[in-house]
């Protein structure tokens, strides 16, 4: 199969969704003529020109409100908001209105509102461009949380996200936008709450998304070369959970480790962790394993960014507490 | 401003008849509604839209089918000038499986999606980006359809009034954003709020057509809006009408609204909006006593109907709404 990159994957989703429903148009700030910061609109503008692909000033909490109200009016907006901390301006329009709509009307009004935007660290860019908030959305009732790890996954679930009627929060990663792998041409379409088995192992299960899938699948391929053949769950979809196939994972490894980017506290992993104590106790040898964040703003510092967010020594050395490697299990003391 | 579209073409009979009616229609529906409050027969919260009837009489009847309404928390002057059926309006507020939200939203929240009524708000100044939002995806889709936001003087000082007409001022939307003035953010005077208190100059600062009228006079109001929804099917929009009035009482039924004097609700009493429309039918058209006696004794007991209807309805049942939770 044809290898793309990720932003690519991305434009490819729009384009044969752009194509295929003249509801569907673009928001965003330099998205039009700039194809936006990560090029994801790159040539858009001039194949479905100013109606449809429209920059805006900066001003996301309009922006994000112009977007919802279009929604439930019956249009397919998607609006481009540069870094998920940005979001942060538009959250009563997330929040009180487009989550709510639904439920407010009685199951009349529907909101098919797609909103994406970026996060995570590593980048130098500091504390106000570097977070994963997933968890502020994956908190309010009647949002779709979805963070694709792959280019395949992030062609077929934008594109299932623009056929769906619930507003969708679709994060996508700054380090993800130039990395590369297979992608299906044409209709492939990823549904929500499908989980997908990033590479099957035995003897325990480690679940992450988007950017910390790649980074514990390099963890899994060194503690393969140990003899540990770790099972890399990836949700794609936060909101639907599917709890399904983590559940059959964790029957099968008994031993869990989850991952997430984001700050330790309040975050999806323990969330996660909550819903398989809850329902697959017995199947537990070990103490679920939360690799996470610091609870603390992301610094500029190289050194400091990166003992701010998991590394992949993190989610080796958890691994290795969780099979009760000996000096390992001390570690954890 | 309002003398000189009063003084346009007579207006017909049907038009007065149906200003009168509209208006009257809302000033019984909250009289009444009060009164079902007080009786504690609805829970939460209850903004009356007395004496600011006349803004929603006279936008909506200048409006079209197609046309798009969003609303503020104080909002059932609204969906009755947009033609919602009270009865359905009434069984929401006894949070009843009939009502518009099946008892799901509440005053706050009636909206009716089909009808192009985008809804309440309980969120102060929200209806601004939503109302743009709908007027954008009108013009995506080729349509000649308007949209009018009612908003308020509270919510005017709100981020996204500025940045939501800014964008349908530089798109050319099909939009009218109407700023009832009532002149209290809830219990704070406008002078408190803004240095500039003529709120329309806010819309000629970043070059939208803006407008200050009486909205107490609903026969002004329709005018000045028929002109605006034209001027944006033209391609001139958006456009911002600044529509001043005055509250009968406070924020809400339980807020006696003391901090508003006396001589300033006396001023606008005699000016209530729904005489105005009585004295437009009966002056103009000629309507007899016997003939407006007849309108307002029909709709008050439409009214009536509308309890009884609500009262003889059931309730969402709490199995029906895990069966609706569970889809999130």
């Amino acid at each position: 199969m044809r290898e793309i990159m990720y932003r690519e994957a991305l434009r490819e989703a729009l384009d044969e969704e752009m194509q295929r429903d003249p509801n569907v148009f673009v928001i965003g700030e330099g998205i039009a003529e700039r194809g936006g910061s990560y090029k994801v609109t790159e040539g858009l503008l001039a194949k479905y020109g100013p109606k449809r692909i429209r920059d805006t000033p900066i001003a996301e909490a309009g922006m994000i409100g112009v977007g919802v109200g279009a929604a439930i009016a019956g249009a397919r907006p998607i609006v481009e908001i540069l870094y998920v901390d940005f979001a942060m301006l538009g959250m009563d329009m997330i929040v009180n209105q487009a989550a709510k709509f639904r439920l407010m009307t009685g199951g009349e009004g529907r909101v098919p509102f797609v909103l994406r935007t970026q996060g995570g660290a590593g980048g130098g860019v500091a504390a106000q461009h570097s977070q994963s908030l997933e968890a502020l959305f994956y908190h309010i009732p009647g949002l779709k949380v979805v963070m694709p790890s792959v280019p395949a996954d992030a062609k077929g679930l934008l594109k299932y996200a623009l056929r769906q009627d619930d507003p969708v929060m679709f994060l996508e990663h700054k380090h993800l936008y130039m990395t590369k792998g297979p992608v299906p041409g044409g209709e492939h379409i990823v549904e929500f709450g499908k989980a997908d088995i990033k590479r099957a192992g035995k003897d325990v299960t480690i679940i992450a998304w988007s950017n910390m899938i790649p980074r514990s699948l390099e963890a899994a391929e060194s503690l393969a070369a140990e003899g540990i053949e770790a099972e890399v769950v990836d949700p794609r979809t936060l909101v639907p959970l599917d709890e399904e196939t983590i559940l059959t994972s964790v029957a099968k490894t008994h031993r869990v480790v989850i991952v997430q980017e984001a700050v330790r506290r309040g975050g999806v992993a323990s969330d996660i962790a909550s819903i398989i104590q809850e329902k697959a106790f017995y199947e537990l040898d070990a103490p679920i394993e939360i690799v996470a964040g610091l609870n603390v703003p992301i610094p500029f510092n190289l050194e400091l960014e990166k003992a701010s967010v998991p590394q992949k020594s993190d989610i080796i050395a958890a691994v290795k507490r969780s099979l009760y490697v000996p000096s390992y299990a001390m570690a954890a003391e | 401003m309002a003398a000189v579209h009063a003084k346009k073409n007579a207006p017909s009979r049907e038009l007065l008849e149906k200003i009168f009616r509209t208006a009257y229609r809302i000033r019984v529906f909250e009289t009444e509604g009060i009164k079902l409050y007080r009786q504690g027969l609805i829970r939460g919260y209850f903004h009356p839209y007395l004496g600011q009837e006349g803004i929603a009489t006279g936008v909506c009847a200048a409006l079209k089918e197609g046309d798009y309404i969003a609303s503020t928390h104080r909002g059932h002057g609204h969906c009755i000038a947009w033609g919602a059926d009270v009865k359905r309006m009434v069984a929401e507020l006894l949070q009843k499986e009939t009502g518009y939200c099946r008892g799901y939203g509440g005053s706050m929240h009636i909206a009716d999606i089909r009808a192009g009524n985008l809804g309440a708000n309980g969120i102060v100044g929200a209806g601004t980006p939503l109302g743009v939002g709908a007027a954008l995806a009108a013009q995506i889709r080729g349509s000649d359809a308007v949209t009018v936001t009612f908003t308020t003087d509270g919510a005017s000082n709100n981020g996204t009034f500025l940045e939501s007409l800014n964008l349908a001022a530089i798109w050319n939307l099909n939009f009218i954003l109407v700023i009832e003035n009532n002149q209290y953010a809830v219990s704070t005077r406008i002078e408190e709020s803004t240095r500039e208190t003529d709120l329309y100059k806010r819309g000629l600062s970043i070059g939208v057509e803006s407008h200050q009228i009486d909205g107490n006079d609903p026969l002004a109001v329709y005018h000045l809006t028929i002109e605006a929804a034209d001027k944006c099917r033209a391609g001139k929009g958006p456009i911002l009408i600044e529509a001043k009035t005055f509250r009968h009482m406070g924020h809400h039924v339980n807020d006696p609204g003391k901090y508003m004097p006396e001589d300033r609700l006396a001023y606008y009493k005699a000016r209530d909006p729904i005489d105005r429309a009585r004295n437009a039918l009966v002056e103009i058209s000629g309507a007899e006593k016997s003939e407006i006696d007849a309108i307002e004794s029909e709709i008050a007991a439409e009214f009536e109907e509308a309890v009884g209807f609500a009262k003889n309805s059931r309730e969402v049942t709490a199995e029906e709404f895990r069966q609706f939770a569970a889809a999130y």
